[in-house]
């Protein structure tokens, strides 16, 4: 084999928190070399974004490393700012995970694609560059490259963004190119398009790629070799078919269990029929009024019902409005036009006080748990609020409720005096399901509730949503991107395109059966946690061009 | 990052007693600055005893003869132009700066809350009308304005001038509080609170208010200092308090042309306001962070 691009051997990284030292990574080793694809996989917290980080030699300023980080033979660990500038954009670099921020809004995307070259490649003449700018965009498949020179960030999709920064990236024919979580902030059908672009990108330049990602589904998409990284520390590293077909640590063999697939078995349908929708809406419409003042048409007559005991999976992406949907039945979005009957009672119409007696019987989850608690709070009064507003519970009466509470949620009684910022992302989510179930709701809104959360933790939330629903009883209406997450849960799944229902039916049906476009090409995006079924489709897709 | 490493070490800590008085408690810096703070007080209260400490309790018991002296065994800082006693001086000031620095700031953070925040939360139509109001008074010159206005008040007291510069002073703290409770409007659990259908007083007092409080509270408490100070420019252009009142602002401003020859003059009134202000600031902050439940430990 050729001598790798990169190595790492033995890198070990803390930072000092509070005075302590906190160990991030430890005992790491991988190569790298020309032309392959490393996938570095791991959940929050395994210490695969600061390896990244390390590369560059990007460590911030409370991190403290030790072993080798070799690129071209030349330590990176304890190098000059001098040697270090030499290797940032030249030999080694990177693409972040969200390119609306990484793109600086005031300047041009051909100003900022030159004034890289004019750094790196002071030689070039003002025309050579410009050339050299559109060649780069047309590598990563820009469409008119000349014309967006011209484009500001904002005029552009976040998948085109994300191309400029791939194209920047390539600016000076790197050997290694990291890209942290580089389809994460993206929909999945724009996700596919990167995935693909990268992929291209690399048989032709025959440079290196160290992905850093979560998602099972992209790395069998597009990696070689994987590298398993938990709390720190390689579990394993071998080449991609083998992690997939006979994985040997066993927390590779939990993560891949825990990976959400499309297909679940049949299940019974916990819908309550013969009896009135718990949720109506019926040619809702929402708009949103811009700066200027032009009308943004969120959601365009949407009509759809859920039943008492029903889960129905509002998919879409993002801009579908299936968050807006969600938040017109909490009263929390302008209703334009349309009706939204909830139990009997027309939102529009109802006075203030039947308005709020609906939302007592309302429970929402949301996606972010952090944001969703008051960081001021113990966890105990978060869940305990709702109670006490509508019920009236003071004391003694009160706490043992919130101790039921946070037992059946699975966690100890004993935590009502922590805060948020004390607990994981799993638990504040179970914390903000608590705080939803306290009322015993009729109707429950969980918009996007998993997908802030590892797809471990996830696993666990979601099969904890399950038996709640399944003692309470309540409809849900559940919004998510993701097909596989739904296809677990749902009885009923509605597909959103551009603020209207492109299809709607039963889980199995739609999910298996498409009839719209839409939901076809919905299905074809996600990547699928499996190399060989990957290939066999990128080829399809490949032939049907 | 390193605030992702924190928060998942933070699980193994065992809750205590965490309320905000046991978390004061354990802060030396806290006892330090509430014991300066205490000390003014209390020559705030009174400033004819305690300047009798040191032989001269009356600050207009003045010696032309004596002018300028350095500090002595007779005048501990030092007497001033007119040959009075610079500590008597300060302590009789204590009351009048302290009093208009206090009653200025807490005045306008009474008004930037309620305006701010209604403001902020509402937006719509309340914003247009708060934020231009702001702008009005941010755009008037406010020396102009508090000559006019002090002018035409009859009498002018510490109180008078204090509600001058409290009307002219609220409305950078009030856009303060504006964009801070904007903030916190977009928060998910104040969504969440009002998806639960609790009353906007409830969410306003209960979520919105306590944690956007923070940045508001640092800027006040910097503010004191600021006032006093401009208590001082106001009565040097002879519009703020007459003579013969005390108050640290007016010994600052007589001093200042003196400072080559007799730095005593402007050294000690300094003091006394240095230490109000940073013990104020230091307590502002040590507040902060122990009604920040991440600050306690």
């Amino acid at each position: 084999m050729t001598t790798p691009v990169l190595t790492v051997r033995n890198l070990a990284i803390d930072f000092l928190v509070g005075g302590d030292r906190v160990p991030a990574v430890h005992a790491v080793d991988f190569d790298l070399h020309a032309g392959e694809v490393l996938a570095i996989v791991g959940e929050s917290g395994s210490g695969k974004s600061v390896t990244s980080l390390a590369v560059l030699g990007l460590l911030p300023g409370n991190a403290r490393a030790s072993g080798e980080i070799l690129v071209d033979g030349q330590n990176v660990l304890g190098a000059s700012e001098k040697v270090l500038s030499g290797i940032r954009g030249r030999k080694v670099s990177m693409i972040f995970q969200d390119p609306s921020n990484a793109l600086d809004p005031v300047f041009t995307v051909g100003y900022q694609i030159l004034e890289m070259l004019k750094r790196h490649r002071p030689q070039l003449t003002a025309a050579q560059r410009r050339e050299r700018a559109v060649e780069l965009l047309r590598m990563v498949e820009l469409r008119d490259p000349e014309d967006r020179l011209d484009y500001y960030p904002h005029q552009l999709s976040g998948g085109q963004a994300q191309r400029v920064m791939i194209a920047m990236a390539l600016a000076c024919d790197p050997e290694v190119l990291i890209a942290d979580e580089p389809t994460t902030a993206l929909d999945v059908t724009v996700q596919r398009e990167i995935l693909d672009v990268l992929r291209r990108l690399q048989q032709r330049t025959a440079a290196a790629i160290l992905l850093i990602t979560h998602d099972m589904g992209v790395v069998a998409d597009l990696a070689d070799r994987v590298v398993v990284m938990r709390r720190g520390r390689v579990e394993e590293t071998a080449p991609v078919q083998r992690i997939f077909g006979c994985p040997e640590a066993e927390y590779t063999k939990a993560l891949l269990a825990a990976v959400p697939r499309l297909g679940a078995a049949h299940r019974a349908s916990t819908a309550v029929p013969h009896e009135r929708p718990v949720l109506e809406i019926a040619d809702l419409v929402v708009e949103y009024r811009n700066r200027r003042g032009r009308a943004m048409r969120a959601v365009d007559g949407v009509s759809m019902d859920i039943r008492a005991g029903e889960m129905i999976a509002l998919v879409g992406e993002s801009g579908s409005g299936k968050s807006t949907i969600g938040k017109s039945a909490l009263g929390l979005a302008p209703l334009t036009e349309g009706h939204i009957v909830i139990d009997g009672v027309d939102l529009a119409t109802a006075s203030r006080s039947q308005a709020r007696a609906l939302k007592k019987r309302i429970g929402v989850v949301f996606q972010n748990p952090t944001a969703a608690l008051d960081p001021r709070r113990t966890i105990g009064q978060s869940i305990g609020e709702p109670i006490r507003v509508h019920e009236r519970l003071r004391g003694g009466a009160l706490s043992a409720r919130v101790d039921r509470l946070l037992e059946a949620v699975e966690l100890p009684a004993s935590w009502a005096g922590r805060y948020p910022h004390e607990l994981s992302g799993g638990q504040r989510q179970r914390i903000a399901i608590a705080r939803a179930v306290s009322l015993e709701p009729m109707l429950l809104i969980a918009d996007e509730p998993t997908s802030a959360l590892d797809v471990s933790v996830q696993a666990t939330v979601l099969e904890l949503l399950r038996t709640i629903q399944g003692n309470l009883r309540f409809a849900c209406l559940f919004i998510s991107h993701d097909l596989a997450v739904v296809d677990e849960l749902c009885d009923r799944v509605v597909v959103l395109h551009r603020g209207k229902i492109v299809e709607q039916g039963d889980r199995h049906t739609v999910l298996t059966a498409p009839e719209h476009p839409y939901t076809q090409r919905l299905l074809a995006a996600a990547p699928v946690p499996d190399p060989v079924e990957q290939a066999r489709r990128r080829n399809e897709s490949v032939a049907a061009l | 990052m390193s605030e992702q490493l924190a928060s998942q070490q933070a699980p193994l800590v065992t809750p205590g007693d965490r309320s905000v008085w046991t978390t004061l408690r354990k802060r030396p810096l806290f006892w330090i600055c509430s014991a300066a703070l205490g000390v003014l007080a209390v020559i705030a209260v009174l400033p004819g005893p305690i300047a009798g400490l040191f032989g001269q309790p009356d600050p207009r018991a003045c010696d032309l003869s004596r002018s300028a002296q350095e500090p002595s065994p007779t005048h501990v800082f030092g007497t001033d132009l007119q040959g009075c006693d610079i500590f008597a001086n300060v302590v009789h000031g204590t009351q009048t700066s302290l009093f208009i620095g206090l009653l200025t700031t807490i005045l306008c953070l009474v008004i930037a809350m309620v305006l701010g925040t209604i403001a902020g939360y509402y937006g719509g139509v309340a914003d247009r009308i708060v934020s231009r109001l702001t702008d009005v008074f941010l755009g008037f010159p406010f020396l102009l304005g508090a000559i006019v206005v002090l002018n035409s008040a009859g009498t002018r007291s510490a109180l008078t001038v204090s509600l001058v510069l409290a009307f002219f002073s609220w409305p950078t703290l009030s856009r303060l509080v504006r964009s801070s409770v904007r903030t916190v409007r977009g928060a998910e659990y104040v969504q969440a609170a009002s998806a639960m259908g609790l009353t906007d007083r409830r969410i306003l007092l209960g979520h919105v208010v306590p944690n956007s409080l923070g940045p508001v509270l640092a800027i006040a408490t910097t503010m004191v200092g600021s006032v006093i100070v401009a208590e001082s420019t106001l009565t040097f252009l002879g519009v703020g308090l007459r003579q013969p009142s005390i108050s640290w602002g007016l010994q600052l401003s007589t001093a200042q042309s003196y400072f080559q020859s007799d730095p005593h003059l402007l050294v000690f009134p300094s003091l006394f306001l240095t230490v109000t202000v940073l013990s104020l600031i230091t307590l502002g902050d040590i507040l902060r962070d122990a009604l920040d439940p991440k600050g306690r430990s």
